[in-house]
């Protein structure tokens, strides 16, 4: 089984900030988005037990392969890094097709995306991008079972799951139940230091001459602020259980909370 | 005047419309409003009468599409393919799009946004139509708090077309004095989505209210200790009128399912009140909850990091102050 895992390098999460052009400041020392670990723990798992290999797909400025070798050392086969200046700035839309693009240049039986990003990407790329490819989208999901020529999903859904059904080649969007990413054994990491990061630019991906990138943006930023700080907060230490209690109340009254 | 704002109603398991249907509908209206645009309702369904009558509540017109095959089939393709063939069968294409922030909106947006090539802003925490600025037309203006809320943003779209998804509780619903109608509609086929069929829905929990919608949270981590731990914190958030949330801890360990698991991973709340019991307030867990009203935690480790950013801050031992304050809040009840 072929899996393409997509990973999206983000700052370290508390660490986010904007730059004075308004972009996310990607100065700041990067990870992979954690629900993305969650896809890729369930690929590796996937391959594991059924044969196969786990390739890595990220859009990324160039510079950030740190968390690109951190998955790859923790077994993926190779990475694929789709990286342009002029992608700089690149809105959603944008995003959606340059993976699509680049997936057409790759072969796979799986394509798992995590179910939204830390540094304020909304999970809404998954879905475009298995809708521009024209593959079965099955998102949120908390179980991935491939089966022969199709995959079974269980979908979180508001009162329970729905299992799901599609044929391979197919779009997954996955979530943390899927269960804890491994750590990258010592062996793992030295591995990954001769694994490939094959760079592409747009060019490469046949999308020279399409309108994507940071130029073509469908949505721009007009105002950014840092919100009122919490005033400094009360601090009632080791009470008696009646006491805490009435501290607790009295707090909810003063707030209009009872 | 321009293109219309089209907003989507999402029903639930029951086929109802739910609550944030109704806030995406008086978000878009407002928007409608003061932006001069014609505001339209949308509900695809299997049987979509009663939904698309509780949007009409909301909005003046409201079309309700037939679609028996979501029965057996995954939403979003189907909701997007219909969207997209009402789309162009409209006199003139819509401009904007209001949805809600949920996993079935989501899944919507992605879709809609290549299909009809238009932008998405997504988690929107309040919405303005605004006059032409720096480069970008007049049109909505998006509120966001991203990296759990450390940052207020205002977005727009630089084309005169977008999809907006809107988080619950971030407008109050305000039903129309007159209620709209609802027209039956029928759709062509435009696009053919590959579709995903559902073999099975299976039922777990008694679908209370969501704690994305809740006023007051109720949340326990690894302090709590167990499954145990958390039927106090059940009865706690039953005298308050709010649900119960959790840590990843106390997820990962099964004492309480994922559904209530607050922060990066989690959900993202904005409660009128976040009481914190056993939780230490790791950045992961933070992002998800620090724009709360208030804050309340208990803790029995003074340099917890919650205490940081608590209101109230109370070092004490749960086990003892939880039963303590169930006492007092019955007492206040009398
Ligand atoms: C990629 C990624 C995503 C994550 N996403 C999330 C997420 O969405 N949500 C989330 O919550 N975490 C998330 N985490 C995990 C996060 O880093 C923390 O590990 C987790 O929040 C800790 O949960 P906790 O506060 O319950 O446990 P702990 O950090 O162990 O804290 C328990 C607290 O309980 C206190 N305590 C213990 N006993 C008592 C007692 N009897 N009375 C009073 N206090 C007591 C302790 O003093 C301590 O402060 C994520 C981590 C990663 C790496």
């Amino acid at each position: 089984m072929r899996i393409v895992v997509l990973v999206k390098p983000v700052p370290d999460p508390g660490e986010e900030r904007l730059g004075d052009d308004g972009r996310l400041d990607r100065s700041v020392s990067a990870v992979i988005n954690g629900n993305d670990e969650y896809v890729l723990e369930a690929a590796l798992k996937l391959v594991e037990a059924h044969g196969g290999e786990v390739t890595l797909l990220s859009m990324a400025p160039a510079g950030i392969t740190d968390p690109i070798r951190k998955a790859l050392a923790m077994g993926a086969t190779r990475a694929v890094l789709v990286t342009d200046p002029a992608l700089a700035g690149a809105c959603s839309w944008s995003t959606t097709q340059v993976l699509a693009a680049a997936l057409r240049t790759l072969e796979y039986d799986l394509v798992l995306a995590g179910a939204d990003t830390s540094d304020g990407g909304g999970g809404v790329v998954a879905a475009g991008v298995a809708t521009l490819l024209g593959l079965p989208y099955l998102s949120h999901a908390r179980r991935i079972e491939p089966f022969d020529g199709g995959v079974r999903v269980e979908r979180l859904s508001a009162a329970g799951h729905d299992v799901l059904e599609a044929t391979l080649p197919a779009v997954v969007v996955g979530t943390q139940l899927l269960g804890e990413p491994r750590y990258p054994s010592l062996r793992g990491i030295m591995g990954a230091r001769s694994k490939e990061i094959a760079v592409r630019t747009l060019a490469e991906i046949g999308l020279a001459d399409r309108p994507v990138g940071g130029a073509h943006a469908t949505t721009a930023l007009l105002a950014a602020r840092r919100p009122a700080p919490r005033g400094s907060g009360r601090v009632v230490r080791d009470p008696d259980p009646v006491a805490a209690a009435s501290a607790i109340v009295d707090f909810l009254v003063e707030r209009r909370a009872l | 005047m321009g293109g219309e704002i089209w907003v989507v109603g999402e029903v639930d398991a029951a086929g109802a419309l739910t609550k944030l249907s109704g806030e995406a509908a008086t978000a878009a209206r407002a928007l409608g409003e003061a932006g001069g645009r014609e505001v339209t309702g949308i509900v695809v369904a299997p049987e979509p009468d009663g939904a698309a009558a509780s949007l009409a509540a909301f909005l003046p017109t409201v079309l309700a599409v037939r679609a028996p095959e979501m029965a057996r089939r995954a939403a979003a393709a189907v909701v997007a393919a219909r969207i997209v063939a009402l789309a162009a069968a409209a006199q003139e294409r819509p401009a904007y799009f209001v949805l809600s922030a949920t996993p079935d909106g989501r899944d919507l947006a992605g879709m809609l946004s290549v299909l009809l090539e238009i932008g998405v802003i997504v988690n929107a925490t309040g919405l303005t139509w605004d006059a032409a600025a720096d480069g970008v037309p007049a049109g909505p203006r998006v509120e966001m708090q991203p990296f759990g809320g450390r940052v207020l943003t205002s977005s727009g779209f630089t084309g005169e077309r977008g999809i907006i998804l809107l988080r619950p509780n971030m407008v109050t619903a305000e039903p129309l004095a007159v209620p709209g109608s609802v027209e039956e509609c029928t759709t062509g086929e435009v696009v053919d989505l590959p579709l995903v069929r559902v073999i099975e829905r299976v039922v777990t929990e008694s679908p209370g209210p969501s704690i994305e919608e809740a006023r007051v949270i109720v949340a326990g981590g690894r302090g709590v200790g167990g499954p145990d731990g958390f039927a106090g914190l059940r009865e706690l958030a039953g005298l308050l009128g709010g649900a119960v949330g959790a840590s990843r801890a106390a997820v990962d360990a099964g004492w309480i399912d994922y559904a209530t698991q607050i922060g990066q991973t989690g959900k993202t709340v904005k409660p009128a009140v976040y009481l914190a019991f056993g939780v230490s307030g790791a950045i992961q867990h933070k992002v998800g909850m620090q724009t709360a009203e208030t804050i309340i935690a208990v803790d029995r480790d003074p340099d917890a990091p919650i205490g940081e950013f608590a209101d109230l801050f109370v070092v004490a031992d749960l086990a003892a102050v939880v039963p303590a304050l169930a006492a007092a809040l019955r007492a206040r009840a009398g």
